[in-house]
């Protein structure tokens, strides 16, 4: 395996990125992509200043000649061919470096995995995604949307599908990118080795959202994914006060035929799962904060905040609106 | 080749066009239409270069509400479409459809009238796009268009149709095109001029010539299917129905990938001719550098799949594909050492065509190597649709093609227009392009790195690319500012420019032995070829031959290997024909956007024309069907 190099500019560039970023790896796929990185940047490197000092000295000579006499400093094309080979057998050893480097990466990202790994299947809609974890007890599928979330050290396999157009799934702390084809589905492996928060998103032009279709990343210890799990399978929360009673009946009205809503009548699968939507970070694919002013914007606006969404503007009232921002808040 | 007045006085009636609009409609010179071509894709260059501009302003900061979704989608496909199919392959044809016969000393292309036709159906690719656009019926999915996306569930309307039909135009017209500079360069060279002693430039002509032949089908297959997709619902991408959306992309790269090197391809011929006379002493390693342009053609047929790494092909086939792809720099590094070791060993005058070369090194070497570094199958997984892609290929196409077609333009500006380009502007606007597209293109390899995908109309704020991305609108500014001046030293010094005479830079080819501007009729006598510089004979004058006719069009042809002057042949004479014959093809390409009848019904029109163009204009013959009867 390789190491990591200790290329000073990669290190400065690994400082300054952040949570959607193949230069602060925090995974075992990331890592040996990093790695390789690493290895491409000083081949290719030394190459261009090889290139660069070569074309350098050939016009400092144009410079040396107005001085020294022309023949002094004549170079015959013997000595050239011998040069031709030399070049040749520089690239052919750097290529064939960078060759047995990238295979080597490859291996050590789709070397096969235990079977006990996790299976958790993500499909591609205009413009979200909607994640789905066996449960490894039922067998039976626990549903949610937009955030994913991975027990710290373990490796998960996503197996990526999508419903309408190509997208393509990318967490490039974690690992390299993968698509997402209509009736195809892509096996991705994912090994975080860190905790925290990361971000996704879209890799693969998908329409006139393509911009908006984000995805949340947690990696935390398995207790706590695994607590996490459990919630999301569980029926969502009765509507305690009055206020979010009134969005619950209003919700079932008006927007029950896209969504659902576990433990309730709202069984739509147009759009993303809320049985658990107020756990989440974000609305919409990572457009917005989940807050209650931006859940009210959302369903007042949607056409102005994320211009195309399949999420129509359901017409209501500003207290109606409230009132369904309510409830949905109430969704942990 | 001095030639007495009478003589040339003859050639000149010969071979001159009608004056006014009907010369203007009619003409078949190879140097008319040539220019036509380079002025129309230089217009559209701008064009493009106006819509990066705006879309870098969109990104400049995050969140910003300049341009819409629609509108940012409409201008990065426009801007693609426009850069490679009527911008990139066009001018690098149009230089081969200008210079080839000038560079065999022959006074037309093979076929004359073909080549007026494949720049009036390329003139209907550009208004089908534009014109499209001026109604706002502009194509939005890329310059790619994938299906399903393109498909007619989720892209109703005629804005993918629109994208679909332009490519056929252009790629007829490329056809076309490719055919004539294939067959002009094997069978049209002169008395001399071996396949061993012709000139970098032909070779590179040649081989992407050829590769156009064999790549362009696929493309056309391709959005023909499409089109049938969308038009009489076949299910040829269509998973529902059998079909698979793969299918699409291993066509459209099949076509796709060859055809970078068919805009590059020619760039390595401008930067031979342009390193070998400029640094004063024949190309060091002529046949590694033919050699390499070969391999390139033959390579760039077997890597299409990196284009497709993370489309989760199997690995051990995209492995494949990744030692195919990074072979490439093997042929390429060695063109990169012939050229260096030529200035080395040589007495390189740095006048602008050579600033240009040395900016095209520097900056293609960055895009060539971020190259080797996608074409990992495994690293192309975090670089693949980012902006490190965005880079690497304004590298490879801005720097690798377009920065040597600069210097092509400012080498062989004297020859076209008689004068001189402005040595102190053309310097300006060297620097302002160069240094603005290093500034521009150089931090989109960290904002890749960073995270940011292509084709994003807007992105949130603290993800940290907000200063890259002002430092890339920046660069581009500057960029299209040298961009302007380099277009008005070109105009300018058309009226006002130092007179050239006939041969400022002592070249080392054929062009440069006749007059400047040429004249019509190229040169007045057929020369003979001893060497592969016949411009530098050691100060031996260019002998040339007598005996083709001076009162009719004709032309000398030879044989493919050896050269060895075979027969004389009619040259097609001044035609309306190919222009009426090109407007029937838009019609029916046009109509076709609409409904299929237009098939069927427009190929009536197209059939009249034709039959005008082919009918015989030469006498009858004694034997056969259609001998003359007495």
């Amino acid at each position: 395996m390789m190491k990591r190099l200790p290329v000073g500019v990669l290190l400065a560039l690994a400082g300054c990125s952040g949570v959607q970023s193949p230069l602060a790896p925090s995974g075992r796929e990331a890592d040996a992509l990093f790695s390789l990185f690493g290895l491409m940047m000083v081949v290719c490197g030394a190459v261009y200043v090889l290139v660069m000092v070569g074309l350098g000295w050939s016009l400092w000579r144009v410079y040396r000649r107005r001085t020294v006499a022309a023949d002094s400093v004549s170079i015959s094309d013997r000595t050239l061919d011998r040069g031709v080979w030399i070049a040749a057998g520089i690239i052919i050893v750097g290529l064939t470096t960078l060759i047995i480097g990238s295979f080597i990466a490859d291996r050590a990202m789709f070397r096969a995995r235990g079977r006990d790994a996790m299976l958790v299947r993500v499909t591609g809609h205009q413009w979200w995604w909607r994640i789905q974890y066996r449960d490894p007890a039922t067998g039976s599928w626990i549903e949610t949307a937009n955030e994913l979330h991975l027990p710290v050290g373990g490796t998960t396999r996503m197996s990526l599908g999508s419903a309408d157009v190509i997208h393509s799934f990318w967490v490039p702390n974690v690992a390299g990118k993968l698509d997402m084809i209509p009736g195809r589905r892509n096996l991705l492996d994912l090994t975080p080795r860190r905790e925290g928060w990361f971000r996704g998103q879209c890799a693969e032009f998908c329409g006139l959202q393509h911009a908006h279709m984000a995805l949340d990343v947690k990696v935390e210890s398995p207790a706590a994914f695994n607590a996490w799990l459990a919630a999301q399978a569980r029926p969502a929360m009765t509507p305690g006060n009055g206020i979010a009673a009134r969005g619950a009946s209003l919700f079932a009205g008006s927007c029950a035929a896209c969504h659902v809503v576990g433990g309730t009548t709202a069984h739509g699968r147009a759009g993303p799962d809320l049985t658990h939507v107020a756990t989440r970070r974000s609305i919409a694919a990572g457009t917005l904060a989940m807050t209650r002013n931006n859940l009210q914007g959302w369903i007042a606006q949607p056409q102005a905040i994320k211009p195309g969404t399949s999420m129509p503007a359901v017409p209501m009232n500003p207290t109606d609106i409230n009132a369904v921002a309510a409830y949905l808040e109430g969704l942990k | 080749m001095k030639a007495p007045a009478d003589r040339r006085l003859q050639l000149e009636q010969t071979w001159s066009d009608k004056p006014g609009l009907w010369g203007f409609l009619t003409t078949v010179d190879h140097k008319r239409i040539a220019a036509r071509y380079i002025v129309t894709a230089m217009l559209l260059m701008f064009l493009a270069g106006m819509l990066a501009l705006d879309m870098r302003w969109q990104l400049s900061v995050p969140e910003n509400t300049r341009m819409t979704p629609q509108l940012f989608n409409e201008s990065f496909s426009l801007h693609g479409s426009t850069m490679l199919f009527l911008v990139s392959v066009p001018l690098m044809e149009a230089l081969g459809l200008w210079l080839v016969p000038l560079m065999l000393g022959q006074r037309n292309m093979a076929f004359p009238r073909l080549s007026a036709f494949s720049f009036w159906l390329y003139l209907g690719g550009v208004m089908t796009l534009w014109v499209a656009h001026a109604l706002d019926i502009t194509p939005d999915l890329g310059w790619f268009e994938y299906p399903p996306l393109s498909g007619p569930s989720y892209s109703p309307g005629h804005r993918a149709d629109i994208w679909a039909q332009m490519i056929t135009f252009t790629e007829v017209a490329a056809l076309a095109a490719s055919v004539n500079i294939a067959v002009t360069i094997l069978k049209m060279r002169p008395p001399g001029m071996t396949l061993a002693r012709m000139p970098v430039f032909l070779w590179a002509q040649l081989i992407s010539s050829l590769m156009t032949i064999l790549s362009m089908p696929a493309i056309m297959l391709v959005t023909s299917m499409l089109i049938a997709d969308r038009m009489v619902s076949t299910h040829f991408f269509a998973p529902a129905g059998g079909g698979d959306v793969l299918l699409f992309q291993h066509l459209f790269w099949f076509f796709g990938h060859p055809e970078v090197y068919i805009i590059f391809i020619p760039a390595t011929g401008f930067v031979s001719q342009i390193v070998e006379t400029f640094s004063r002493r024949p190309l060091f390693g002529h046949s590694v550098v033919v050699l390499a342009i070969m391999a390139i053609g033959a390579l760039a047929f077997g890597l299409w799949v990196h284009h497709m790494f993370a489309v989760g092909l199997p690995r051990l086939g995209n492995n494949f594909y990744t030692a195919a792809s990074m072979a490439i720099a093997l042929p390429a590094g060695l063109q990169i050492f012939c050229w260096i070791a030529t200035m080395w060993s040589g007495r390189p005058w740095l006048a602008t065509p050579m600033l240009w070369v040395i900016g095209f090194i520097a900056t293609f070497v960055i895009g060539g190597l971020s190259g080797i570094m996608t074409a990992s199958a495994a690293l192309d997984l975090q670089l693949t649709d980012t902006y490190f892609i965005v880079a690497h290929f304004h590298y490879v196409l801005i720097g690798g093609a377009i920065f040597p077609l600069f210097g092509a333009f400012c080498y062989w500006y004297p020859k076209a227009t008689g004068r001189l380009m402005s040595e102190r502007w053309g310097r300006w606007a060297f620097v302002l392009i160069v240094g603005g597209f290093n500034l521009g293109f150089f931090p989109m390899h960290f904002l890749g790195l960073m995270g940011m995908p292509r084709r994003v109309y807007t992105y949130p704020p603290g993800m940290g690319w907000d200063l890259l991305n002002q430092v890339a609108t920046a660069g581009s500014a500057i960029s299209v500012l040298g961009g302007l001046v380099f277009v008005g030293n070109a105009l300018w010094s058309f009226w006002r420019g130092e007179h050239a005479g006939s041969d400022p830079w002592r070249g080392s080819t054929l062009e440069w032995a006749g007059l400047s501007p040429t004249p019509p009729y190229n040169l007045a006598y057929t020369p003979a070829v001893t060497s592969l510089t016949p411009m530098w004979n050691g100060g031996d004058p260019l002998r040339a031959y007598d005996g083709i006719a001076l009162e009719r069009r004709e032309v000398l042809i030879t044989s493919v290997a050896d050269a060895a002057p075979l027969y004389r042949q009619r040259s097609a004479s001044a035609s309306v024909w190919p222009f009426l014959s090109a407007i029937a093809v838009t019609a029916m390409f046009l109509g076709s956007i609409f409904t299929p009848w237009a098939v069927a019904i427009g190929s009536v029109p197209i059939a009249a024309a034709l039959i005008g163009w082919f009918w015989p204009q030469r006498e009858r013959t004694m034997t056969g069907l259609l001998r003359k009867r007495r």
